[in-house]
């Protein structure tokens, strides 16, 4: 019989031939905990008296979120994952290296591959053909020590993309769209492929943006085939060697299909406090914003400072509007330097943050007060997320956020392109 | 499983940003402390209202965001006896059987704020006492029963030395 991408890569690390709805225990590839839900995977492995890692050089422990740490608590939770990496032989991403997501799809993971990892957006890495999953510490604790998770092999839906982005559209108003379109529960356990021209023409970096969000429709994972544009992707990473094709085969059985074109599509903003609350920029052009945020694991790469820093060129922020950009890792970051963009951005009156999580899940670097709103290229604006409930969070592409930084209030880019 | 307690009604779309928010990211290594604030950010009186065996009772996606097992695990120390809700995001879900937390998919639009439940979760049936009415509720997968079964997942881990799911 035939199989979809999730199918074909679960069998694979099953050993069994496994179609949705199976229940299977699968061999995992690689494990990602970051300072949130890592301590407490660790304090669980010491209940079990297991603590080790498995695959050691595929354990990524990420300093991220809360990095530098901002109180002893956190110090002291990353006490915890600096010790168990000096232990077990397991990596650390310390502070500055980056945000776990970017970081894993730039250094550790390949197509065909089974990541599991203690963060919801760990499905990043379905961008590169991987079966990539969000759980909670236990369960990634418990795969860490022992190499294995068990899985129900989920079934797909084929979100098959046409069309061309207008000038001003990128595929982050596709994907917030396409979340408004289905709803945020609207792929609830479900595996999303993406296929179709458009996204065979997508850049890896905007397949990430993608797979990012895909957990905001509910889904499981976010993938894609993984074709020239990933062997590009990895050769330029240094793991050329460890490509391989993977595509759904032609007549796999999907529970539904999804046929989107791209070409109306106009640039698309999530308002709070839900990010299928989607409107069109027009729509919510002219709302007042208090501070904006250009980074992330969603949108905080060299190709979005790029599209950020020109736009930005030989204008300012407004000044009743903070602009933040963080780059989503020390790579990206460095790039960004050599490439002058980091020059251009303070000149324009933005604050640079180092690499990490900054705002996006309010524990340090630019929580909002009572009222305010952020306009943010992140993927989630649920209530309370930036750190104070009385906060409104909006999400756009990184060019909405630029546009917005100038006007000091929600603008349509194309009039600065 | 059987247990009685008070409904505590909420709406769809209750996140984990409600349940366990990011400022106060630095409770997460103090469980018990950062339960005082459970679902502060959608009634921030619900942590001093509750009684052990009271019931979270929600709309539609309930635990929707972060992986973060916090939000359950503090849900259960604060004594919650179950979660009730019509739908319920998928990591939340797993997460919640893997800390032994009971969760259940039922129409919840025939319960109301501080109605009497008596839930029993093996049979999946919730007998709303207020109203004299019985609702069904979808039954768990078998492998989610397993794992609660045995304590939660760390424990299911523990007293088979491995993951056991074939047995059912
Ligand atoms: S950038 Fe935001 S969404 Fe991404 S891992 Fe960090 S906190 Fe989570």
């Amino acid at each position: 019989m035939t199989k979809t991408i999730a199918e074909k890569i679960l069998s694979e690390h099953s050993g069994t031939d496994a179609y949705a709805g199976d229940i299977i225990v699968a061999d995992i590839d690689a494990a990602l905990v970051q300072d949130g839900t890592g301590p407490l995977a660790v304090q669980q492995l010491q209940k079990l008296g297991m603590e080790k890692a498995a695959k050691p050089e595929r354990t990524v422990l990420f300093i991220d979120h809360a990095a530098p740490s901002p109180r002893k608590e956190l110090s002291n939770a990353h006490k915890i994952l600096r010790d168990f990496a000096a232990r077990t032989g397991a990596i650390l991403s310390d502070v500055n290296e980056g945000v776990c997501h970017q970081r894993m799809v730039e250094d550790y993971m390949n197509p065909g591959e089974v990541l599991i990892g203690a963060d919801s957006h760990t499905c990043t890495a379905g961008a590169l053909g991987a079966f990539a999953t969000g759980m909670g510490s236990t369960d990634v604790a418990i795969g860490i020590a022992s190499g294995k998770t068990w899985l129900r092999v989920p079934e797909t839906f084929k979100v098959y993309v046409t069309g061309e982005f207008k000038k001003g559209v990128y595929p982050k108003d596709f994907i917030l769209h396409f979340i408004g379109m289905i709803g945020a529960d609207g792929a609830t356990y479900k595996a999303l492929e993406f296929c179709g021209p458009a996204i065979d023409a997508l850049a890896m970096s905007d397949r990430f943006t993608l797979a990012n969000m895909a957990v905001e429709a509910g889904a499981k994972a976010g993938l894609f085939a993984s074709d020239e544009t990933t062997r590009a992707y990895l050769e330029e990473r240094g793991r050329g060697d460890k490509w391989r094709p993977i595509s759904a085969d032609e007549d796999a059985s999907y529970e539904q299909i999804f046929k989107v074109d791209v070409s109306e599509l106009e640039p698309t903003v999530s308002c709070p406090h839900t990010v299928d609350n989607t409107k069109t920029v027009g729509e919510v052009a002219g709302t007042k914003i208090d501070q904006v945020l250009v980074g992330t694991c969603t949108n905080g790469r060299i190709e979005d400072l790029r599209i950020v820093a020109k736009m930005l060129e030989g204008r300012t922020r407004n000044p009743n509007t903070r602009l933040l950009v963080c780059p989503a890792s020390r790579d990206v970051y460095l790039k960004a330097i050599e490439e002058g963009l980091i020059a251009k951005l303070i000149a324009a009156g933005a604050a640079i943050i180092n690499p990490g999580c900054a705002a996006c899940v309010g524990v340090h670097a630019g929580i909002l007060g009572d009222g305010e709103a952020c306009l943010a290229t992140q993927n989630r604006n649920f209530q309370g997320r930036m750190g104070n409930p009385e906060g409104f969070i909006y999400l756009g592409s990184p060019a909405v956020a630029a546009a917005t930084a100038i006007e000091g209030a929600i603008a349509d880019p194309r009039k600065y392109l | 499983m059987q247990i009685k307690g008070k409904a505590f009604k909420f709406g769809d779309s209750i996140s984990t940003d409600h349940i366990a928010p990011g400022r106060l990211f630095h409770l997460r290594t103090n469980l018990p402390e950062l339960a005082k604030h459970v679902l502060e950010d959608a009634d921030p009186e619900f942590a001093q209202k509750v009684r052990p065996g009271d019931f979270v009772v929600a709309g539609k996606n309930f635990g929707l965001g972060s992986s973060r097992e916090h939000a359950p695990t503090i849900i259960k120390i604060a004594g919650v006896g179950a979660v009730l809700a019509q739908s319920f995001a998928r990591i939340f879900y797993r997460n919640a059987i893997n800390v032994g937390l009971p969760v259940l998919i039922c129409d919840t639009t025939q319960i109301d704020q501080d109605d009497e439940l008596e839930v029993d979760v093996g049979k999946g049936e919730v007998k709303n006492l207020t109203k004299g009415i019985t609702i069904a509720a979808k039954p768990l997968p078998d492998v989610m029963i397993k794992i609660l079964n045995d304590g939660g997942l760390l424990e299911h881990f523990r007293k088979h030395g491995g993951f056991a799911l074939d047995a059912y």
